[in-house]
């Protein structure tokens, strides 16, 4: 037999993937060698793009509702406070800038959102040791508890992580750099009334000369980083008789319990090639970041939202499966952006050497007067969406002095039905189904759409009402003008005054036909 | 661009204006003020062209004469 997909690894990049598939109408087989979700520190910081990925898959509700929300963010030199950031200044978005969730919180809830989808073959102790190409499927060998057994799949999705086995077995590499300075990082229980804030400093009077981090988490869990530099003898310092003392300087008591302790060494790479004939690499398994930014598992998931609607209309036949090419050009852009962003944070945070280090400290110092220094500051940018530079895009022919450009994500804002009802953008474009959107400011008639396009109309007399204008605010939108986004959320072409033609001429080159 | 041609009227006031800012210091001192300097008068210039165009030339200058071993 035949399988459409196989994705390898059910971490929060292969499950969100195979969901993805999955509510497509798209059958997927998912292995996972553990027997279960991962456990220890890992992610906890997932952005709003995330959640908006999870609306639509029907999981952020949990996520929310057990994550810490949080937006602001401070960043101290010694004992003073430097300056502090808010990532959502603005009301009229249905998620928030960010949570903070143990990922295996988020794992756990994919997994019992694969669970509700027949579509989803979920196979746990199931590890792929063996790969081969044929010319038009790939073939699997896989190691289970009862054994080996074989598998053939069209596509197969590595979702494998950063150690990833199929990188090796395509003969592929995963190159980039790997920073020299190690980092603590423990997960405390216990109460304390700090606020839902992230807080960086530079040489506390708690850490001298290194830097340090404190995250809440839910359950009463706290996040804490602490450089230990290059040096350090990571066995000894991940035991927990001398990991106390540093966190109760850091909290001035000693009332905590660990959850969890590591010392990670952190790397910036990237695969070359996203696309080895049959395998598609994704998430760690193809970039792997420092984790100053947040950006590893959100930006694995929006390489998951990138891939799931190119690989269901290439697998029922609606796009050329060329279509995928334009997978690996967005993500390796996006890649190469995160991977720009979080060695540059990694950098300022651990400086390579001591001149380096006393330009560091003058933007600090700097910092407290002048205002440019403050934004050189760098204690990790956090993950944003890239603006894909794409063959998918149609290139805007008319003028505009605002909204997501072609290449970027749709943005959020609060809407009305005709009945009153409030809707969030980010809703309406969900239930109006699973592929192109056409978001049109109504002025009088509809345009016509084509037959595969679905249709969102907001205007006064429209299905959809704008009462507070914050969509004509933010799509710069004057009566007649329109957005065809993609079944991801992201702008494909925008039209001032949207012809039939024009209309088809962008879908056929966002699908790849063009 | 970067200009390169003499834009003080008092070349030597502005030469001892940069030199007595580092009487009295330790090296590491130099070094840190220089960093200061560097970010500050980098930020006045706010373009990231010229301010390349001005590394470009600095490390050019300064590997010829450590070439020539003067
Ligand atoms: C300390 C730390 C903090 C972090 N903080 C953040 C953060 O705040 N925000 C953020 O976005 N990211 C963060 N990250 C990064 C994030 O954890 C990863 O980017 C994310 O886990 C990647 O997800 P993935 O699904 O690609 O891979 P993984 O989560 O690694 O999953 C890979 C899966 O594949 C399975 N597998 C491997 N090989 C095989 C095989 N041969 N056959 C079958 N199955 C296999 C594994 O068992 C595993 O379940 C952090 C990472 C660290 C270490």
């Amino acid at each position: 037999m035949r399988h459409p997909v196989v994705i390898v690894g059910a971490g929060p990049v292969g499950l969100s993937l195979a969901i993805d598939l999955a509510q497509r109408g798209q059958r997927v087989v998912l292995l996972d060698d553990a027997d279960r979700i991962g456990d220890g520190s890992r992610a906890i910081c997932f952005s709003k793009r995330s959640l908006e990925l999870w609306d639509r898959l029907g999981v952020a509700g949990r996520m929310i509702d057990k994550g810490v929300v949080w937006k602001v963010g401070k960043i101290f030199s010694g004992p003073e406070l430097l300056y502090q950031f808010d990532l959502l200044p603005e009301d009229g978005h249905k998620m928030p800038a960010f949570i903070n969730l143990q990922q295996y919180y988020a794992e756990s809830y994919l997994v019992d959102r694969v669970l509700q989808l027949p579509d989803i073959d979920l196979r746990w102790r199931n590890k792929v040791v063996a790969l081969a190409q044929r010319n038009d499927h790939a073939e699997l060998t896989i190691d289970t508890p009862d054994g080996n057994y074989t598998l053939r799949a069209d596509y197969v999705v590595a979702c494998d992580g950063a150690r990833s086995g199929l990188r090796g077995m395509v003969g592929a590499d995963f190159s980039g750099e790997t920073f020299e300075d190690q980092f603590l990082i423990a997960d405390v229980k216990m109460t304390a009334a700090f606020p839902t804030e992230r807080w960086f400093w530079f040489d506390p009077p708690f850490h001298g000369g290194q830097s340090a981090l404190l995250h809440k988490q839910p359950d009463d869990v706290w996040r804490i980083d602490l450089q230990l530099g290059p040096d350090a003898d990571a066995a000894l310092e991940r035991l927990p008789e001398n990991v106390r003392p540093r966190i109760a300087r850091m909290l001035g008591h000693d009332d905590f319990e660990f959850e969890w302790i590591s010392v990670y060494k952190f790397q910036c790479r990237r695969m070359q090639r996203f696309l080895h004939e049959r395998v598609i690499f994704a998430g760690d398994a193809a970039h792997q970041v420092s984790p100053f930014g947040a950006r590893g598992a959100n930006s694995g998931l929006e390489d998951a939202e990138n891939l799931a609607w190119k690989l269901a209309m290439i697998l029922r036949g609606d796009a050329p499966a060329g279509l995928l090419a334009s997978y690996e050009i967005e993500r390796g852009l996006a890649a190469d952006d995160n991977i720009r962003a979080s060695t540059r944070s990694t950098n300022f945070i651990a400086p390579h050497s001591r001149q380096e280090r006393r330009l560091r400290q003058a933007v600090l110092a700097l910092a407290k007067e002048a205002d440019f220094a403050k934004r050189m500051v760098n204690g990790g940018r956090l993950s944003v969406p890239s603006v894909y530079a794409s063959p998918l895009s149609t290139v805007d022919a008319d003028a505009w002095r605002t909204g997501p450009e072609p290449g970027a994500h749709m943005l959020d804002a609060p809407l009305q039905t005709a009945s009153g009802e409030p809707v969030y953008l980010t809703e309406a474009f969900s239930a109006a189904g699973r592929g192109f959107v056409l978001l049109e400011s109504a002025n009088g008639a509809a345009v016509n759409v084509p037959d595969n396009v679905a249709h969102l109309r907001i205007g006064a007399d429209a299905p959809l009402r704008d009462d507070a204008g914050l969509f004509a605010k933010r799509y710069d939108a004057a009566p007649g003008s329109a957005y065809l986004l993609r079944p991801d959320g992201y702008v494909a072409a925008r039209f001032r005054h949207p012809a039939p033609q024009a209309i088809e001429a962008a879908m056929a080159r966002a699908s790849g036909r063009a | 661009m970067l200009s390169t041609q003499s834009n003080f009227t008092d070349p030597d006031a502005a030469y001892r204006l940069i030199v007595e800012a580092h009487r009295g210091l330790s090296d590491e001192q130099s070094a840190a003020l220089d960093a200061a300097l560097v970010l500050l008068l980098a930020n006045h210039i706010g373009d990231a062209d010229v301010l390349h165009a001005a590394i470009e030339l600095a490390k050019r200058r300064l590997s010829d004469s450590q070439t020539k071993g003067t």
